[in-house]
């Protein structure tokens, strides 16, 4: 086959090369050539979303549930600047992603063209790295070093911004074989004699805990597989950030629940009482460490992490390990078992004690109602109805994804996808599309609050136009629920623009879109909706009207410590203090 | 304190300063970062500074490899040592950064500094002027009967004390290139 193609046709060429079956993308004038050589190929499949901030989305969910880089195509200008709430959000959570962007021709670059943005200036602070490519012969390089940058190390997203002029003109592909990507090699091996140190700590600590997170599951699922060895050898308990639950099986004997704000009550009073942290793939974020002169005191603290910029940069480690995790671990298991592997078996004996007095106090134990459908209650059913299924979640955010993470168990990694680092409503509804293009047997549900899944609900039609079957699981309480609780406990019950006076009727809603409605208002009626849902072969807008005024418990208040922790309404009152307040 | 007199550091001169005033104590580390030279690197690591609320007191680019595309960056930051260590470590996962040299822990270095002042006088003050002009090693460059502009190469402090030396001796503009930096020997 000849070398020498058009710009545009590189594109596909090199994407079939890399192994890409599936783009999410809108087009639009400065990518026409892309989306004419798409149309005259059947290897690679095109999903037409309804706005690109969907098409970020669903690539994120995609690249979450298959482990693979998820691909987005979007045209200049507005195309670019809706994608970048997406590349974002894939950034803080580190989901690979290679966005292709259209841009006006060269000569035109800097011109206010029609339709043109400084799109490398726009998402250069929102991607792991970005291209404009001006020259023809350097665009398959550019795109194969794309690929390379977004899956290597740390994943996270890039983009490419190839003007309209280098799609119509002709250069010399390069195969991935020859492209130059050496320049960018991380660290994956950790370094031995800290991985030797830490081992020793294991021998003898008391009170230890694995504190694990989303680097877990984006290590492969052997990395998971590896957290189990470890966990079940050393007996130790596992705790995890939101983006790293199922890593270790909810089911598993060690599993003490979610850590952080929203975390269990045993989950967090072990992190604050340990005597060995041992953080594998974790950030220390806000959300996990409330006050950071108060988290875990008395702990020696041990960091594996594959960004040498995330060790020390909110929590001081005494063993820092650069690595990746699968690689880090298997050294780790290593080690300690060729050093006979030792425990302090007594230590973490009365250790499981304590952490059993903690789990007694049932700290997601919710006041249940014969009337109203309890949102906790909703997602017990939901977890009790589907727990069996080959099933995938996807959350929008607010009160209900925490609901979700506490009372949903997944015992496998890549079946979570939630919007984690930055918290974007309208996340949802679109990675459930990824998923389940991904997946087209599978069960995925994306369980939602109403106004999150308002803010991104066009992708109803892309889920109806493919045939993917997402079930929409929207706990309605017509509210915008966290701001909500937030309102309450800190602006003095003044619920300022957090309610929604005019929502649509969601049943009639799926009717417009072409898909299935099926509304729920009564615990008695729950279990038989739920099983329509799950029953009908299609996609699915399921309004369950829940308790309007519910709040999330427990709650770790902001400016406060792990062993601060609220259980419920009685203990609300004065929580947050005025340093607390500024830190939302 | 006087505009012109440029301290490591203080608010008034570093580009950006949001550090929190609570920290520990402030140090101030020269960084040599090696790039290639590619469209937007510079824009990456200054975004870097500010996106994340670090200083720049000081920053200089220029290729120094023309055949290799590689581009020397030389920046003088302050901040607390754990924020020294988050500067390093966030410049090194910038994908065309090569290295980060920390050449105030590397071991000792050289650092030098090009400045231009202009000083405007006549009579005693011209002439005091042009004599601490020799002590300091200035060299003249421009020259009317009002005026002089003076360069002059070295570490900054020296350029520093030269400037409040001409101060009342008739100073009115100074440019100053920013530091370059070398580790001394091999």
């Amino acid at each position: 086959m000849s070398q020498q193609m058009t710009g545009a046709k590189m594109v596909v060429q090199a994407l079939k090369e890399q192994g890409v079956e599936v783009v999410f993308g809108y087009p639009g004038g400065a990518v026409l050539p892309i989306y004419d050589e798409i149309f005259q190929q059947n290897e690679i499949r095109h999903i037409l979303v309804r706005h690109e901030q969907g098409a970020a989305h669903a690539a994120e969910g995609y690249a979450r549930a298959t482990g693979k880089p998820g691909v987005v195509l979007v045209t200049s200008g507005p195309g670019a600047t809706n994608a970048v709430t997406g590349i974002t959000d894939a950034l803080m959570d580190s989901i690979p992603l290679v966005v292709l962007s259209g841009q006006v021709p060269t000569f035109l670059i800097g011109n206010d063209a029609f339709q043109e943005a400084d799109t490398v200036g726009i998402t250069r602070p929102c991607t792991k790295h970005n291209w404009l490519v001006k020259d023809p012969n350097k665009l398959a390089e550019t795109i194969h070093q794309a690929f390379h940058v977004a899956t290597s190390g740390r994943p996270g997203p890039v983009l490419v911004d190839i003007p309209k002029d280098v799609q119509f003109a002709t250069g010399t592909y390069l195969p991935p074989k020859k492209a130059r990507t050496d320049h960018y090699a991380p660290r994956v091996k950790g370094d031995i004699e800290a991985i030797t140190a830490l081992v020793e700590m294991m021998e003898t600590a008391e009170r230890p805990v694995l504190y694990t997170g989303g680097g877990v599951i984006n290590s492969g699922p052997g990395a998971s597989q590896l957290l189990c060895e470890l966990a079940e050898a050393t007996g130790f308990p596992v705790t995890s950030t939101l983006m790293g639950l199922g890593a270790y099986p909810a089911s598993g004997r060690n599993w003490i629940g979610m850590l952080g704000m929203h975390g269990t009550y045993e989950a967090n009073m072990t992190m604050h009482d340990c005597d060995l942290m041992i953080a594998v793939g974790a950030r220390f974020d806000d959300r996990i460490t409330g006050r950071v002169n108060a988290f875990s005191p008395n702990s020696r603290k041990a960091h594996i992490d594959i960004d040498p910029s995330s060790i020390n940069k909110v929590i001081r480690v005494d063993v820092p390990i650069v690595g990746d995790v699968g690689h880090v671990l298997e050294d780790l298991l290593k080690i300690w078992k060729s050093r006979g592997r030792k425990s302090n078996r007594e230590g973490i004996e009365s250790w499981w004690k304590r952490i059993a007095e903690w789990r007694a106090i049932d700290c997601l134990s919710f006041k249940p109602s014969k009337d109203t459908i309890k949102p906790q209650h909703a997602l017990q059913r939901l977890e009790a109805l589907t727990r069996d299924m080959d099933r995938y979640i996807t959350t929008e955010v607010g009160q209900h994804q925490m609901w979700a993470a506490q009372f949903l168990g997944f015992d496998a990694p890549n079946r979570w996808m939630t919007s984690g680092g930055l918290g974007t409503m309208g996340y949802g509804l679109p990675a459930s599309i990824g998923v389940q293009i991904a997946h087209p047997d599978a069960l995925v549900i994306n369980v939602a609050g109403e106004a999150s899944w308002l803010m991104n609900m066009q992708e109803m039609g892309t889920a109806v136009q493919y045939r993917a079957p997402v079930k929409q699981f929207i706990l309605n309480n017509e509210r915008l629920g966290m701001v909500r609780q937030w309102q309450e406990l800190l602006h003095g019950e003044r619920y300022s623009h957090s309610w929604s006076e005019a929502l649509p009727d969601f049943v009639k809603l799926a009717e417009a879109f072409g898909c299935k409605g099926i509304k729920c208002d009564h615990p008695d009626d729950l279990d038989e909706a739920i099983r329509e849902m799950l029953a009908y072969d299609g996609p699915v807008i399921f309004d369950c009207l829940v308790e309007k005024h519910e709040n999330c418990f427990p709650m770790i208040p902001s400016g406060n410590a792990h062993n601060q922790m609220i259980l419920g309404e009685a203990e609300t009152q004065g929580v947050i203090g005025q340093s607390g307040a500024v830190l939302v | 304190m006087s505009p012109l007199k440029i301290q490591q550091g203080s608010s008034k001169h570093s580009a950006y300063d949001l550090r929190d005033p609570y920290s520990e104590v402030l140090e101030t580390h020269t960084l040599a970062v090696l790039v290639d030279n590619e469209p937007g690197v510079l824009a990456r690591v200054i975004g870097l500074f500010s996106g994340r609320g670090y200083n720049i007191d000081s920053l200089t680019v220029a290729e120094t490899d023309h055949q290799g595309h590689r581009s020397r960056i030389t920046v003088v930051t302050t901040g607390t040592p754990q924020v020294i260590d988050q500067i390093k470590a966030q410049l090194g996962r910038i994908v065309p950064v090569h290295t980060v040299n920390d050449l105030t822990v590397e071991g000792p270095s050289v650092q030098r500094e090009l400045a231009l002042l202009k000083v405007t006088g006549k009579g005693d003050a011209r002439i005091e002027a042009l004599r601490l002009a020799e002590i300091f090693r200035a060299n003249v460059v421009d020259s009317t009967l009002e005026s002089f502009v003076f360069e002059m190469t070295g570490a900054p402090d020296k350029i520093d004390a030269f400037a409040d030396l001409m101060r009342p001796l008739g100073l009115i503009e100074i440019a100053r290139t920013g530091v370059a930096a070398l580790a001394r020997g091999v």
